[in-house]
């Protein structure tokens, strides 16, 4: 199957953005989380055979530019109301993983024609006191990936290697990872209660939530929070995976989604 | 050569296992650590040694700031200044706060500098750095990404604040005000000399240059390190035809001098291994928010703050600390000669001494203090008379000045 890849230029040229696209059927447009997403992995492939994947990448993460028009994630929001229209998308399933599922709650709660129906895995934008998330931002490499994986073991050994002999390979690596991070904070910088608390409710497309049962960095417990604030919505755990189940038990996780999405 | 005494009043009483038990002198230490008691004692032990190094004829006094930390206890130099503005008569005050992204609005800074300024009689040297990545992102919750913009925001209104005759609409990203008036106006015209203290950062050079404003190195890793630094930024000087003079460069350094090599070692020594063990005890996770760099500064991989990287591994011993030049000890001629040394090399105008560090206690740091004033300050003083220093304060004369009667 595959994807091609193309560059998209949205409001007149102030953001231009990179866009993956695979598959047929339905449009399902997925947003990634906040490490971005650097290839078009297995969990992409698996949905493509099913659906037209559109897979961009946000303005600020590497491939895409024009972060310094977006302060916050109504602005967010609001690019990808652009950008949809740009490719003339105007119904379609929208999903979302961690800070890319804020940013698909917030476009479901402000632009509800465009959303049909609605995946969130563990989507970042609420916050009790009682139940924190990971503060990733400070946390060293191996609690974060404690966090993220129920088996980080084998996901440090299944990750793409740079050579550490190249040097340069080994700086754009280092300065992609802090430029997507940096962009991050600019949206849920130092807690990521951005208001969603006072839009959720405008969210009225069938909705499904999927969480690890080992997320370390968003706890299960946001799951049934979350279904009590989105009427009707339905919640899915993945069992042996934390925070990234799509890359942990890739057929289970699309099972899942299609399942819902039909 | 003006020469400061700069005090950056740390916690002296940290556990002697503080280091294994503790993570981080930053952020996130136990306030059960501080016994405010203690507390009121090393606040005006601080402030007496300061006030003393006015007394004995020092050009300037210096407090910085730093938020949640036993690194430096000033969350708020301006109170320090406020202090000392009424205890001093002629010293100037160098408050290297403000962390202007901090405060909002910004007005707020123009007004108490201001205040400080009148009230001082002309005498504050207003600093502004942009803040480590500890005070500014993880203490007081600022995006790391946007700091440097409204940095330069709050920079552009204080200026305006200080130096617009009419009061004014101030429509910026970070900050709306229908109507900026400051009261009182600063005393120095046009506002008071700003300075720039900052660590290693490309992009606050260019500016800081650009601006002529002073660049204030706040090294405390000595001569090689301090180097890299300023020669680069001579460097930037040059490029855009600024004359190089060395009064446009301040920089901080650890000194201690005593009648003997040994005697500065016993008097000294433990005290500053306090603040390198523990002092400079920070979690790296707490030293570097991801987008608190830009993409600028990783790539030209200049721009961490020296302090914020503590070598593991060996012990460093005294010796290698002043071997280095991290300390500047010694005898008198010795510490008279490596100053000279060094800020003849560096280019150095305003050295700002740190005659205090980690637990170095009163009665030495005192010594410190009166042996510098009487037996090192005469062998440097002359360097960079051939240069006018336009960076340095304009008080009120004297005979406009407020006389100060004590109170009880």
């Amino acid at each position: 199957m595959g994807f091609k890849e193309e560059k998209v230029s949205v409001r007149n040229g102030m953001f231009n953005v990179t866009v993956r696209r695979g598959g047929s059927g339905d449009p399902l447009v997925y947003l990634h989380a906040a490490g971005g997403q650097a290839q078009w992995e297995p969990f992409l492939e698996l949905l493509s055979q099913k659906y037209d994947v559109i897979q961009p990448i946000h303005p600020g993460w590497p491939g895409s530019d024009g972060l310094e028009h977006l302060d916050d994630v109504i602005d967010m929001a609001v690019y990808y109301a652009d950008f949809f229209d740009t490719l003339g998308l105007d119904s379609f399933n929208l999903m979302g993983s961690s800070l890319g599922g804020m940013f698909a709650a917030e476009i479901a709660a402000l632009d509800r024609q465009y959303v049909r129906k609605l995946v969130l895995h563990s989507p970042a934008g609420l916050w009790m006191d009682d139940h924190q998330p990971l503060d990733f931002f400070a946390a060293p490499q191996d609690v974060v990936m404690q966090a993220l994986y129920a088996d980080p073991e084998k996901a440090m050994a299944a990750m793409p290697k740079v050579d550490p002999e190249d040097k340069e390979a080994v700086a754009r690596a280092t300065l992609d990872r802090a430029m997507g991070m940096a962009a991050t904070g600019k949206f849920i910088w130092p807690i990521w209660d951005k208001g969603l608390k006072k839009r959720i409710h405008r969210i009225t497309a069938p909705t499904l939530l999927i969480w690890g049962d080992k997320d370390g960095l968003n706890p299960p417990v946001y799951g049934p929070h979350w279904q009590k604030l989105i009427s009707g919505s339905k919640l899915v755990s993945i069992p042996g995976t934390a925070h990234v189940p799509m890359s942990e038990k890739p057929e289970e996780f699309v099972k899942a989604v299609t399942d819902f999405l039909g | 050569m003006k020469v400061h005494s700069f005090h950056l009043m740390p916690y002296p009483d940290l556990p002697e296992d503080f280091k294994e038990r503790y993570h981080s002198v930053y952020i996130d230490i136990p306030t059960a650590l501080y016994d405010p008691a203690r507390g009121h004692i090393v606040y005006n032990d601080y402030l007496d040694e300061l006030e003393y190094a006015a007394q004995v004829g020092f050009d300037g006094i210096c407090v910085n700031e730093h938020h949640s930390n036993a690194y430096g206890l000033v969350p708020s130099p301006n109170l320090m200044a406020a202090t000392l503005a009424r205890r001093t008569k002629d010293v100037g005050l160098v408050v290297l706060g403000n962390s202007i992204a901090l405060y909002n609005p910004p007005t707020r800074v123009a007004e108490e500098m201001a205040m400080l300024d009148v009230i001082s009689g002309g005498r504050l040297i207003a600093g502004f750095p942009l803040g480590t990545t500890m005070d500014t992102n993880f203490a007081y919750g600022q995006v790391p990404i946007t700091l440097r913009e409204k940095y330069h925001e709050a920079h552009d209104l204080i200026i305006k604040a200080w130096t617009e005759p009419e009061p004014f609409a101030w429509n910026g990203k970070y900050t709306q005000l229908r109507y900026v008036n400051t009261w009182p106006r600063p005393l120095q015209k046009p506002h008071p000399p700003v300075w720039v203290p900052g660590g290693s950062s490309p992009e606050t050079w260019e500016w800081v240059r650009d601006m002529d404003y002073l660049y204030a190195h706040l090294s405390l890793s000595g001569h090689a390190s301090a180097k890299r630094t300023l020669g680069s930024y001579y460097e930037l000087l040059t490029e855009a035809d600024k004359e190089p003079n060395p009064y446009r460069v301040g920089m901080t350094q650890a000194c201690f001098v005593a009648d003997s090599e040994s005697e500065a070692e016993e008097r000294y020594s433990e005290g500053v291994e306090y603040f390198y063990e523990k002092c400079l005890h920070f979690y790296p996770g707490f030293t570097d928010a991801p987008g608190y760099r830009t993409q600028k500064d990783i790539a030209s991989g200049m721009a961490r703050q020296g302090f914020g990287r503590v070598k593991e591994g060996g012990k460093v011993t005294w010796q290698d600390r002043v071997e280095s030049g991290a300390v500047i000890a010694g005898t008198p001629e010795q510490v008279s000669e490596r100053l000279r040394d060094t800020c003849k090399d560096l280019g150095v105008g305003h050295l700002m001494l740190l005659m205090q560090l980690g637990g170095v206690n009163r009665e030495n740091t005192m010594h410190n203090v009166k042996l510098m004033s009487e037996k090192v300050l005469p062998n440097i003083r002359d360097l960079w008379s051939e240069w006018e220093d336009k960076w340095w304060i304009k008080p009120l004369e004297s005979n406009r000045r407020a006389t100060l009667t004590a109170a009880k």
